[in-house]
């Protein structure tokens, strides 16, 4: 566990500072993210205690995202103002993605099969 | 003094974690009993409750936060640990590299467009579409670019939030009324449209398309971020009209810590008004 705990942090911190001073335009640990998933791939396996470290995170992953989103209370001025926009934007553009995404996806997937 | 003590417990991170994690524990014991109605996302149930609860105690919010502050930062190695389902499927991953490109940037792209068209003919001013604009992309890049076209990056991270709680809640049923069966399919439209919070709900369902959604979140910040500028550009929209590409890099732009050093910051001037009201 502790070993896990190490390599994900360690991974997360080389991605910062990708960053920070390889000026990356992307956040640290979705690099630390893309680096791990690199050396593990030239590995070739995924050591123990990494994978149970890894699998208890992602199942708690849900709750990380509590505390940021609370912070919808300090805007409830603009969402009094622009509920409606902001409520067709948020579930129609979502829903509009999802759906362009899986269809070109697949449409690409069943073209290549046909080839 | 009763009022100052309980001041002093607010500034450690005793009682954030507590109610954060007790709400969230509470309403996964109510989900459950509700046979896992996907109305009942413990995500925007607790952050309702939590809402509702720091309203009526009277807690300013950046106080909360910076007592919860730990839980927002374990998202950062749990972004990371995304590599493992994603090594795991590294060999069928490369087999897909056309078709997920494809379904990517098109999803992307898409996602902007219908956002601020939405956005716009419901009545949102210029700054709140261009806040909206961004929103299905992870919240560190969201507020970044938000910050760029000119958007409110507070209010994009909020945007974000809500995106994955909607897209958690409606992207199981949506894919199945789509007839998509594919794990690689449902994992990349749930990653293009909700980034990290789809992602946890798809490992919630199947922990392979993980890998998929995972991808589609890590990846789909640069073009987004590339879109809308050129976007922005040639309708003229962006104030300084930067070239997309050649855009001098902003010290400080792209920081995950960007949002919470800004809500820090405000937080200390809540401490210090908060400190001020008792006496």
């Amino acid at each position: 566990m502790f070993v896990g705990i190490s390599i994900l942090l360690a991974c997360q911190a080389t991605g910062e500072l990708l960053a920070r001073f390889a000026h990356v335009p992307l956040p640290g640990p979705v690099l630390g993210m893309a680096l791990l998933a690199v050396l593990l791939a030239a590995i070739k396996r995924i050591p123990e205690g990494l994978a149970t470290t890894s699998d208890a995170l992602l199942k708690a992953m849900p709750l990380f995202f509590i505390p940021a989103g609370v912070g919808i209370l300090t805007l409830s001025e603009t969402f009094r103002s622009a509920w409606l926009p902001i409520g067709v934007a948020l579930v129609g553009s979502t829903a509009i993605a999802m759906t362009v995404t899986a269809l070109v996806m697949k449409a690409v997937l069943k073209w290549r099969r046909t080839k | 003094m009763e009022e100052n003590e309980v001041t002093t417990l607010w500034t450690t991170p005793l009682p954030g974690l507590l109610i954060t994690v007790l709400a969230y524990v509470v309403i996964l014991r109510v989900q459950a009993a509700c046979k896992g109605h996907p109305l009942a996302n413990p995500v925007a149930l607790s952050i309702v409750a939590l809402a509702l609860f720091v309203g009526i105690t009277g807690v300013p919010y950046p106080t909360y936060f910076e007592s919860a502050r730990f839980l927002h930062f374990l998202l950062g190695p749990a972004t990371v640990a995304l590599a493992i389902p994603l090594a795991r499927e590294l060999p069928r991953l490369r087999a897909l590299f056309l078709p997920i490109l494809a379904g990517l940037l098109c999803g992307n792209l898409s996602a902007i467009l219908s956002a601020l068209w939405l956005g716009r003919i419901f009545g949102a001013n210029q700054q709140v579409a261009l806040s909206l604009a961004p929103k299905s992309v992870t919240t560190p890049i969201a507020m970044a670019i938000a910050d760029k076209i000119g958007g409110l990056p507070s209010l994009t991270a909020v945007l974000v939030i809500t995106t994955g709680v909607i897209g958690a809640v409606m992207g199981p049923w949506l894919l199945t009324k789509l007839r998509i069966t594919d794990a690689a399919t449902r994992g990349i439209a749930m990653g293009v449209s909700s980034h990290g919070l789809g992602t946890a709900r798809v490992y919630q369902e199947f922990s392979e398309a993980s890998a998929y959604s995972g991808l589609a979140m890590g990846l789909s910040g640069l073009p987004t971020a590339i879109f809308l500028l050129v976007l922005l550009t040639a309708l003229g929209l962006l104030a300084n009209g930067p070239s997309p590409l050649g855009t001098p890099y902003t010290p400080g732009l792209y920081f995950p810590s960007r949002q919470a050093a800004a809500i820090a910051t405000s937080g200390k001037d809540f401490a210090k008004t908060g400190a001020k009201a008792p006496h």
